[in-house]
């Protein structure tokens, strides 16, 4: 059967990974490559690297940082960020990355999407957006959350899956950082109206809620970070725990 | 012992060439034909779409070359439906050196997303690239292709239908899942490669 996957994603400013972390016999956080490393071998099932630098010497040290996971961490890993133009795609997948996540760029240039999966493969091009609910309606956001835009959630992913995108990455902007659990009704909506692999994002506190997200919210894959990070839900725990649950998990 | 990576326009090359530097192989990526010929063991991985990759093989005269090897030889992903005689990608003719057809997955089910993508599990191991110690043991997949069971299979996934998650036919072997993105399991299967 095919398992549901779970994804922490790190955050990545100068080569460094930005949020705390709280790993007990685990000296070099910071170090992204380590912290990836030490996650393929708790269970994660892939590893999502954003970039969150802005300047162009961040953007090599984030290139570098890519080639250095593929040499050392042994699941798949998507990177994100700052990704505009084919270029940096080519660039990517040379360094060693399998998939890339594209966001703000395809909202303000759609053919990326598209491009993406001619040259390399829809397997390559997971969407990710960022939603909020407001006014009864999922309202999608540019630039980490910052502006709002005139696309919404469910017509947005379904034009990304037309165009190409290999998977969805849908983080709530409503739940993000809430730590109440995911936006599980959205979530089955997205999931009635595409055909691509969802991964759900914002919300994560504790491991019913993974357990809600795979059941009533039917994602494919659940991504979280800070209850990774901060050790508050060991992965191997989880895993065990959504085993006993009954929910297809690899161990 | 020498080992050679097959270069041609598939991407996820370079992936393959980290796997193997974990367990400690180093590995030439080439499409030198002399190095090729030379190496003890080849790798022909590969990520891309059946057709056009069908179509490099042809022009740089790979394909004869690899129908035509006889040490062992690891086909990983679209290297392995390229192995086979006929793809439904583009309706090509591949190297034929598995007669067995590659087919698109057909799903009319909403939970059985296509393409098959992530970690699922393999089954009714054969062969001594499959040992019994990863028998149900999970590997990672990407694809909307697939290989019906066959003569061949030494290892079976259930998606959709049950299909090959390996195959071997002499020094001919293959894995449709990505064995250097599956963890320990796609080591061992990789490790057990080098040592056939």
């Amino acid at each position: 059967m095919l398992a549901k996957r779970i994804i922490p994603c790190l955050d990545v400013k100068d080569g460094k990974t930005v949020k705390g972390v709280n790993f007990v016999n685990f000296r070099d956080a910071g170090d992204p490559v380590e912290l990836g490393r030490q996650y393929s071998l708790q269970g994660a099932d892939e590893l999502v690297y954003l970039d969150i630098t802005a300047s162009f010497e961040g953007r090599k040290t984030f290139l570098e940082l890519v080639k250095r996971v593929a040499a050392q961490v042994n699941i798949p890993f998507t990177v994100g960020g700052g990704i505009n133009a084919l270029d940096d795609v080519d660039k990517l997948l040379n360094a060693g990355a399998d998939k890339v996540s594209i966001n703000s760029s395809a909202i303000k240039n759609p053919e990326l999407i598209t491009q993406i999966a001619n040259h390399f493969g829809n397997q390559v091009c997971v969407l990710a957006i960022d939603a909020n609910f407001e006014n009864d309606k999922w309202r999608c956001y540019l630039n980490g959350g910052r502006v709002a835009t005139d696309k919404y959630l469910f017509d947005w992913a379904k034009e990304g899956q037309e165009r190409g995108a290999g998977e969805i990455l849908f983080t709530s902007m409503s739940h993000d950082g809430v730590k109440t659990g995911y936006a599980n009704e959205a979530l089955l909506h997205l999931h009635q109206k595409i055909n691509i692999p969802v991964i759900a994002s914002g919300g994560a506190g504790k491991k019913e809620h993974f357990k809600d997200v795979f059941e009533t919210g039917k994602a494919d894959a659940a991504l979280a970070a800070s209850v990774f990070h901060f050790g508050e839900i060991p992965i191997k725990e989880l895993k065990d725990y959504l085993a006993e649950q009954g929910i297809c998990v690899r161990k | 012992m020498n080992v050679a990576i097959v270069k041609y326009n598939a991407g996820n090359i370079y992936s393959v060439d980290c796997a193997l530097k974990r367990i400690g192989v180093e590995a030439e990526i080439t499409d030198d034909k002399e190095k090729l010929l030379a190496a003890d063991k080849i790798i022909f991985p590969g990520v891309g779409e059946a057709k056009s990759t069908m179509e490099y093989l042809k022009a740089h005269r790979l394909d004869e070359l690899i129908v035509n090897l006889k040490q062992p030889v690891l086909g990983i992903c679209i290297g392995m439906q390229l192995m086979c005689k006929h793809s439904e990608e583009g309706d090509v003719d591949c190297l034929g050196i598995f007669d067995v057809p590659v087919k698109r997955f057909v799903s009319n089910n909403a939970d059985l997303k296509v393409p098959h993508m992530g970690w699922n599990q393999i089954t009714g191991l054969k062969s001594k690239l499959m040992p019994k110690q990863i028998e149900g043991k999970f590997v990672y997949y990407v694809h909307s292709f697939y290989v019906p069971l066959n003569e061949y299979t030494i290892a079976t996934t259930d998606y959709i239908e049950p299909f090959s998650a390996a195959l071997h036919k002499d020094n001919f072997y293959a894995t449709q899942f990505h064995a250097e993105k599956s963890s320990e399991p796609g080591e061992i299967i990789l490790k057990k490669f080098f040592e056939l």
